[in-house]
C-alpha cells in the first residue's frame, strides 16, 4: 500500500514538473487551445469556428507573431474536437488545461460551454466562448456570482429579449404586441419571456402570448387567436426552419402587422424557405455582413478569400474571441494565465468585427446588437440596437 | 362568431390530413391485424416524391398547364409511394406472416426508423426542411372576416373526394369484398380462390395512395423534413384507434376529431402544450369505456 502511495506521489510530481515545463513563460511561443464542435449534430458551427480560428492565427503569424512589449511571439493553435457532447467538451478542456495552453477558445454551444467552464474555472485557465448565449456559462449556478476565468464574445439571451422589445416599442411603435414561441426549447422560451417582461415593464400588455412544441407545422389555431386579438407586431424567437411557416401562415390568415425575430433567424436557409414572404421583417443578431466598419470588411474579405464563403456569426464571434485574447496578452505584457485573465477582465474597449465590447465585472461583454431587415430576399443591416 | 368559423376551417384542414393517413393504419390493421408504425414515414416519403416530381416538372422549359403538373405530381406521388409500401410489405412484413404479432410491430417501428435515417443520410435529401413549390396559384379570400385560400379549399375537398372513393372501392368492388372477407376470416378466404398476398399488396397500395394525396397537399401547405412523419403518424394512429381501428369510416371520423382537438385545445385552454394531453386522455377514456373505438364493432372470438 505504502509503495503504491509513494509511486503515485512520484508520478504526480513528474506530471507537475512536465506540464510545468510546457506552460512555462520561458518558451517563446504562445499556444492557444480551441475546443470546437467539429463532429456531432452541429458540425457547421465547428467548421466555422475552426476556419475563423485558423484565419486569426495565420494573420498574426504572417505578421511575424504577436507583438508583446516589443518581442514577437509565434502563435500555435491546439485544436480539440468536443463532438458536441457535454462530457467530451469537459474532457477536451481538461486536455487543453494540462497541455498548458495560455487560454481556451470555445466551446460554442451552451450545452458544451457550461461543463467546459467548470474545468476552466478549476484549472484557472482563461476560457472565451464565442457563441454561447446561455447565462449559466459565465455565472456560477450555486453562488450566483460570475465565474472568474470564463468570458464570452456573444451577448446573452436576456439581452436579446430586451433589445427586441425596445426595438418593437421605439421603432415599430407597437401597442398590441404578440408572441409565438417554441415552449419546448430553452432558448426560444427564455427570449420570449424576457421580451414579455420588458414590454410589461414599459406598461404595454401583450395582445397574445402563444406557444407551440418543437416539430409542429400547423400554427393556424394560435395565429387565428393572434389575429383575433388585433396584434400589430408578432415576435417569433424561433429557428430558421420554422419561421417561414409561421410567417406564411400568418399572412394567409389575414395578419397584416410586422414580424420580429432573434439571432436564430440568421441562416441563408430562412431566405430559401421564405421566398418573398419574410421581406420587411426584422431580427436582432450579433453582426451584419454588410455593415461598413473597416475591420469587419477586412475580416469578411479575408475569410471569403480563404474559404469561398461569407462568414456566419459563429465565425465572426470566434475571430473576435481571438482578437480579445490577443489584446489581453498585449495588455498583460507577459505570457501568463493569471495576468492574461486580469487583462481580459479589465478590457474597457475592444473594437471587434461584431462591434465594440467592454467587460464590467462579469464575463459577459457589454456590446450592441444589430437589427437586420430582410429586404428583397437578402439580410440588410438596419440599425445598431442597445437595450 | 367569425373567429370560430375560422378555427373550424383550420380544424378541417388539419383533420383531413389526419384522416387520410389514419385510413392507411386502419386498412392494414383490418387485414393483417398489424399496426404499421412505418405508415407515418411512408407519408413522409410521399411528400419527397411529390417534391422531386414537382420540381422537375416546373423546371422544364415548356410551361405546362398548372392542372397537368398538379395531377401528374399527385399521380407520380401515389405510384411511387405505393411502390415503396409494397416493397416494404414484401421485404419486411411478408416473411413474418406466421411470426408472433409483436415481431411485426417491432419490424414496423424499425422500418420507420430506417426510412427516416435513410432520408437524413441520403445526400440529395439531407436533414433540411423544404417546401413543395406551388403547383397552382393559391389566392386568399376573405368572406365576412373569415380568411381562406384556394389551397385550403383544395385540401379539404380533394381529401373528401379521396375518402368517398376509397369507401366506394371497399364497399362496392370485388377487391373491396375480398379485403373485407380477409379481415373477417383469413383462413377460409384462400380456399375460395382468392390470393391473400395480392389483396394484401392492394391494401398497402390503397393506403399509400391515400397517404400520398395527403402528402402532396400537406407539402404544399407546410414544409417537409425527414422526421415529419413521426408526430403526424402518431396523431393519425390515435385517430384510427379513436374511430375504431379496422373501420374505414371510423378512421375518417377519428381524423377529423383529432383535427378539432389540435385546433381547439389552444382556443379553450391556455396553451397549445395541452394538445397531446387532451388527445391521449381522450384515447385512454375511450379505451376504458369503448375499447373498440367509436365505430368499431367488438371482435367475435371464433373457436
Amino acid at each position: 500500500m505504502k509503495r503504491i502511495k509513494s509511486f503515485v506521489l512520484v508520478f504526480l510530481c513528474l506530471v507537475l514538473i512536465l506540464t510545468g515545463c510546457q506552460s512555462g513563460s520561458k518558451s517563446n511561443k504562445i499556444v492557444i487551445g480551441l475546443n470546437a464542435e467539429l463532429t456531432g449534430s452541429v458540425p457547421v458551427v465547428g467548421a466555422s469556428c475552426k476556419n475563423a480560428a485558423e484565419l486569426a492565427v495565420k494573420e498574426i503569424n504572417d505578421a511575424g507573431g504577436l507583438d508583446i512589449k516589443g518581442k514577437k511571439y509565434p502563435v500555435e493553435l491546439l485544436i480539440e474536437d468536443n463532438e458536441d457532447k457535454a462530457e467530451s467538451a469537459a474532457a477536451a478542456a481538461q486536455k487543453l488545461a494540462t497541455a498548458g495552453v495560455i487560454a481556451m477558445i470555445g466551446p460554442n454551444a451552451s450545452r458544451n460551454a457550461i461543463p467546459a467552464s467548470v474545468i476552466a474555472e478549476s484549472s484557472k485557465m482563461l476560457m472565451i466562448s464565442p457563441w454561447s448565449t446561455n447565462a449559466k456559462a459565465t455565472i456560477d449556478e450555486k453562488s450566483g456570482s460570475p465565474k472568474k476565468y470564463v468570458f464570452r464574445a456573444a451577448f446573452i439571451d436576456d439581452f436579446q429579449g430586451q433589445v427586441a422589445a425596445k426595438f418593437a416599442l421605439d421603432q415599430l411603435k407597437t401597442i398590441k404586441p404578440a408572441v409565438l414561441y417554441d415552449v419546448a426549447s430553452e432558448y426560444n422560451k427564455g427570449i420570449a419571456e424576457v421580451y414579455k417582461a420588458t414590454l410589461e415593464a414599459a406598461g404595454i400588455t401583450l395582445a397574445a402570448f402563444e406557444s407551440y412544441t418543437s416539430g409542429d407545422k400547423d400554427f393556424s389555431a394560435q395565429i387565428t387567436k393572434i389575429v383575433q386579438a388585433g396584434a400589430d407586431s408578432l415576435f417569433l424567437p424561433n429557428y430558421y426552419s420554422e419561421v417561414p411557416l409561421q410567417v406564411q401562415q400568418a399572412k394567409k390568415l389575414g395578419y397584416e402587422g410586422s414580424f420580429i425575430g432573434s439571432d436564430s433567424w440568421g441562416s441563408a436557409e430562412l431566405l430559401t424557405l421564405c421566398g418573398s414572404d419574410c421581406d420587411g421583417s426584422y431580427f436582432t443578431t450579433h453582426y451584419a455582413a454588410d455593415i461598413a466598419t473597416e475591420k469587419a470588411q477586412g475580416f469578411i474579405a479575408a475569410y471569403k478569400a480563404a474559404y469561398q464563403a461569407t462568414p456566419d456569426d459563429v465565425a465572426a464571434l470566434t475571430y473576435d474571441s481571438f482578437g480579445l485574447l490577443f489584446q489581453s496578452l498585449q495588455a498583460a505584457g507577459k505570457v501568463d494565465r493569471e495576468a492574461v485573465r486580469n487583462a481580459m477582465a479589465a478590457i474597457t474597449s475592444y473594437e471587434g468585427v461584431t462591434g465594440n465590447m467592454a467587460f464590467k465585472g462579469t464575463g459577459d461583454p457589454v456590446k450592441s446588437a444589430v437589427v437586420i431587415q430582410v429586404t428583397d430576399g437578402t439580410f440588410k443591416y438596419f440599425q445598431t440596437a442597445n437595450p | 362568431m367569425q373567429y370560430y368559423v375560422q378555427q373550424i376551417l383550420n380544424a378541417l384542414q388539419v383533420g383531413s390530413v389526419y384522416a387520410l393517413i389514419a385510413l392507411g393504419y386502419t386498412m392494414v390493421y383490418g387485414i393483417l391485424t398489424l399496426i404499421n408504425f412505418a405508415h407515418g414515414d411512408i407519408f413522409m416519403v410521399s411528400t419527397y416524391i411529390a417534391f422531386f416530381v414537382s420540381t422537375l416538372l416546373l423546371g422544364l422549359t415548356h410551361h405546362l398547364p398548372p392542372l397537368f403538373t398538379f395531377v401528374a405530381t399527385l399521380l407520380a406521388a401515389m405510384a411511387g409511394t405505393s411502390l415503396v409500401a409494397v416493397l416494404i410489405e414484401r421485404l419486411a412484413y411478408k416473411p413474418l406472416r406466421t411470426a408472433p404479432r409483436i415481431s411485426c410491430v417491432i419490424t414496423a417501428l424499425g422500418v420507420g426508423l430506417l426510412l427516416e435515417n435513410f432520408m437524413v443520410a441520403f445526400k440529395p435529401i439531407g436533414p433540411d426542411s423544404r417546401i413543395i413549390p406551388a403547383l397552382f396559384e393559391s389566392r386568399n379570400y376573405s368572406i365576412a372576416g373569415v380568411t381562406f385560400s384556394t389551397l385550403q379549399i383544395m385540401i379539404i375537398l380533394i381529401s373528401g373526394i379521396a375518402m368517398v372513393l376509397l369507401d366506394l372501392v371497399v364497399r362496392k368492388t370485388m377487391i373491396g369484398m375480398a379485403m373485407r372477407a380477409i379481415s373477417w376470416d383469413k383462413f377460409t378466404v384462400p380456399l375460395m380462390g382468392i390470393s391473400v398476398d395480392t389483396i394484401i399488396s392492394i391494401t398497402f397500395i390503397l393506403g399509400a395512395s391515400v397517404a400520398a394525396i395527403g402528402g402532396t397537399l400537406y407539402g404544399m401547405a407546410y414544409s417537409i423534413d425527414p422526421y415529419m412523419g413521426i408526430r403526424i403518424g402518431w396523431w393519425a394512429f390515435i385517430s384510427a384507434v379513436v374511430g375504431g381501428i379496422g373501420n374505414i369510416r371510423g378512421a375518417m371520423l377519428g381524423g377529423y376529431i383529432l383535427g378539432f382537438i389540435e385546433i381547439f385545445t389552444p382556443v379553450f385552454l391556455p396553451t397549445s402544450t395541452y394538445r397531446d394531453f387532451v388527445a391521449f386522455s381522450l384515447l385512454l377514456v375511450l379505451l376504458i369505456f369503448k375499447p373498440t373505438g367509436i365505430l368499431g364493432k367488438p371482435a367475435v372470438q371464433k373457436v
